[in-house]
């Protein structure tokens, strides 16, 4: 034989599935969300989006282009990334605040910690929370219906905090007694509301998630916990008992949906040992819970996420798996 | 040690180990596991299967042409001793090798001839091993008795663990473990099984499939002589329903034999690792520093099965093997039954050539067969297959950055944590290695085949739990 043969160690053969597969699955099991939030915010929204994806895209290959870095733009990630942010503001927030927002997002909390799969906290929350603090104004004004006024979550929780005991149904039908703002349930279920770009539509957002979990891109287990969690959370301690319409309108509003199936399963910063998807999904469910109904906002997600974006190394570390065989056994022999 | 059970029977139980075994819940189990077909285990992987190349051929018996090449460490163990000299006349089924030691095997001729040389020589791995060269007179004389039939029901187990020792016999899956060892447990009365692993859940290879359906009697014979040694123990020939026909063929052969039942497991891989295998099959579980014994089990391969028959029953030592000739490099795949101590390269004109140039030439399954460098290396023992294929899919696929998916701890038979195991043994930090459960990984490959960034896990683990043996067995 003249020629060379390649070698290499076992096992010789891989699966097709790749990372940048696995990217652009995320990327369309987010579309039905983008779509909805494009017909509600209109053309405001496409720009929104098409400025945070391309700045998301260029901000990583002008740094790794000057970093002398391998150019990874085409797997995926940043664009998940952009559009991740852009369904988490505002329609009518400026564009040049979200293109900040986007280079804060791949820049700081990307790259400078060692790009894919080093971040220590999702990059498009990490961005939103950064444009909360510089921006509040901004990003808590939402327009729907060219209505300006809260979101469905706010006329809640103002209502419940004001000791307003008349239904849910009745609270959100009549807005916040200021602005037109009115609503109901079903309408926060199809997305018919004020609120970010990509979270209003709760069936959207769960038509993807569940595509997602049928492929196994992501685990059913962060998810489910969270969503479960924060649901006894409410009944708890949300101070109306066993009311299912106002447990509805929790979970249907806000940024809940989104963040349970698309930024709490981010791989990177979540747990990768079984155990620690619960264990994760529960404590994001009780901190959401926390700072939705004991927080001066109506909102939580963000924070909660992030903050258990920073204990997933501590949650690894105990829930490292026993091996298979050794069930029951102390270490050791 | 024994505990007395529910229905009075003695049953053993284990102490201080690692079987998760009492009396009660190991039966409830058992009786489960019998009742479904669907006996499988927690992770795994599908890869393309590609046996359909080679499953519907015939095996062809393929005589060897030029000198033939007997390596001394063809098993685990001590290499055997060489007890021809170059100039000696041998014979067919004569040992040229003698164990060397407990763990260890004989060498026997697979032809009849002169021997050219006694001297090291290239394995397929790339070491230098002793090796008796023997130049084929192509006569093929046997020694006395070759080929004769024997009764086993007349021989005392001494004896037929001598027969299987003299013969040679080794684990033809590809471990190389000496059978005789396997064959002697600490405890004989301790077994309660005897698997029969003809799961075969590598991709390409169908000797073992071929073997089920031409030769079924033979294995039954093999596993009626391995039931005589072990009065307590039941049979399962264990095969992965992705071969129906084979269950049916083996169903069949094993009619009227009240000791030995044919179990269906679930089609994915590595259903045939041993202790995948003995889980699905029987519901008790090892760990790294248990052997099947430990579990009341003793697992062998269908080809060793084979050979057991014919080395107590047909008085014929381990000379031959059943390889499977496939890939997409190969003009025509084949399976092919072969002498021991062929040169591979002789092998590559059996099956047509090849039709395309083949990047990787793989020894065995492409999950955790050997990438050849070289053709001209002889085949042993341990030689299941011979894979050519024309795309090397690990040269192809350069590896990126994890992103922490998570698919290698799914796909993990061991339950392992292959992406934290990969960061420590990168860092060189074996101490953080062993305590993420490093050494109870056998290097099945999943974690690997799994990967979408397409990282090299199962080599950085095999890089470092060779460390850590080696560290260990210093102090």
């Amino acid at each position: 034989m003249g020629n060379l043969l390649n070698i290499s160690s076992s096992p010789h053969v891989r699966d097709k599935s790749s990372t940048q597969s696995i990217m652009w699955c995320v990327i369309l099991c987010l579309l039905p969300a983008t779509v909805v939030g494009i017909y509600n915010f209109g053309l405001k929204a496409i720009i929104l989006i098409i400025a945070c994806v391309a700045t998301c895209m260029l901000t990583e290959f002008i740094w790794q282009k000057a970093m002398k870095l391998p150019v990874t733009v085409t797997d995926g990630s940043a664009a998940l990334t952009g559009l991740l942010l852009a369904l988490n503001l505002s329609s009518t927030f400026p564009v040049w605040m979200a293109v900040i927002g986007s280079v804060f997002a791949i820049l700081v909390v990307k790259q400078l910690f060692g790009g894919l799969g080093q971040n220590f906290m999702n990059p498009a929350l990490g961005a939103r929370c950064f444009l909360m603090v510089s921006f509040a104004g901004k990003m808590t004004s939402f327009t729907y219906d060219s209505i300006t006024g809260p979101t469905p979550l706010a006329i809640i929780k103002n209502a419940v905090k004001n000791g307003d005991t008349s239904s849910i149904a009745d609270i959100l039908a009549s807005g916040d007694g200021q602005t037109q703002a009115t609503t109901s349930v079903i309408n926060m279920f199809l997305g018919n509301t004020a609120g970010t770009i990509g979270e209003t539509s709760a069936i959207a957002i769960l038509i993807g998630g569940i595509v997602l979990i049928a492929r196994k891109i992501i685990s059913w287990k962060i998810p489910v916990c969270y969503l479960a969690t924060f649901a006894v959370f409410v009944l708890i301690f949300g101070g109306r008992g066993f009311d299912i319409t106002y447990l509805a309108a929790e979970l249907c509003g806000g940024g809940i949906m989104l963040g349970a199936f698309f930024m709490a399963t981010d791989y990177v910063t979540s747990p990768i040992t079984p155990t620690g998807q619960i264990v994760f999904g529960v404590l994001l469910g009780i901190l959401t819970g926390i700072f939705r109904i004991f927080g001066a906002s109506a909102e939580g997600v963000s924070y909660a996420i992030i903050i258990c974006n920073l204990l997933v190394p501590l949650i690894e570390k105990v829930t490292i798996p026993v091996p298979f065989g050794k069930e029951g056994i102390k270490d050791g022999k | 040690m024994y505990a007395r059970c529910i229905n009075g029977l003695l049953v053993p139980v284990f102490s201080g180990c690692g079987i998760i075994k009492s009396p009660g819940t190991t039966k409830n189990k058992l009786e489960r596991g019998n009742g479904m077909s669907e006996a499988t285990f927690r992770g795994g992987v599908h890869p393309y299967e590609g046996k359909e190349l080679s499953k519907d051929l015939p095996i062809k018996t393929v005589l060897p042409k030029g000198e033939l090449v007997f390596s001394m460490a063809q098993h685990i163990g001590a290499p055997a001793k060489p007890v021809v000299q170059k100039g000696d006349k041998v014979l067919v089924g004569q040992k040229i090798g003698e164990a060397g030691g407990f763990i260890s095997a004989n060498i026997c001729s697979s032809v009849s001839g002169t021997v050219k040389a006694v001297e090291p020589r290239m394995m397929l791995n790339g070491s230098s091993v002793t090796c008796v060269v023997i130049e084929n007179d192509g006569e093929y004389t046997g020694i006395k008795g070759l080929g004769e039939n024997r009764d086993y029901t007349r021989l005392s187990n001494d004896e037929i663990r001598a027969i299987v020792k003299e013969a040679g016999i080794v684990g033809m899956g590809g471990a190389g473990f000496p059978t005789n060892v396997k064959l002697t447990p600490k405890e004989p009365d301790k077994i309660d099984y005897i698997l029969v692993n003809g799961a075969e859940c590598e991709p390409y290879l169908t000797s073992d499939y071929r073997q089920m359906l031409e030769c079924p009697e033979e294995i039954v014979g093999g596993l009626k002589v391995m039931l005589k040694l072990f009065d307590k123990a039941k049979g399962l020939i264990c095969i992965e329903d992705n071969k129906p026909d084979a269950i049916a063929k083996m169903k069949e052969a094993v009619n009227g034999e009240s000791r030995i039942e044919v179990k269906e497991l679930k089609t994915k891989y590595p259903q045939g690792g041993e202790r995948t295998l003995i889980s699905a099959a029987t519901g008790r579980k090892i760990y790294s520093a248990k052997l099947p014994a430990d579990a009341g089990c003793i697992v062998d391969n269908i080809a060793t099965v084979i050979a057991i028959y014919r080395a107590v029953c047909k008085q014929t030592p381990l000379i031959t093997r059943v390889m499977t000739l496939t890939g997409d490099a190969f003009s025509q795949p084949v399976n092919v039954n072969v002498r021991l101590g062929i040169s591979h390269a002789e092998l590559v004109e059996e099956g047509g050539g090849f039709a395309t140039e083949p990047a990787k030439i793989i020894s065995g399954g492409p999950m955790m067969g050997f990438a050849m460098f070289d053709l001209n290396v002889p085949v042993t023992k341990t030689s299941s297959s011979l894979l050519a294929l024309t795309k090397d899919e690990v040269a192809e696929n350069e590896p990126s950055p994890c992103i922490r998916c998570g698919r290698c701890v799914s796909a993990c038979p061991g339950n392992l944590v292959p992406q934290k195991m990969a960061q420590a043994a990168m860092n060189n930090d074996y101490d953080t290695f062993v305590k993420l459960n490093g050494m109870e990984c056998y290097e099945c490959g999943s974690c690997t085949f799994v990967c979408p960034a397409k990282r090299p896990l199962t080599q950085t683990f095999k890089q470092a739990r060779q460390y850590v043996a080696a560290q260990r067995r210093k102090s």
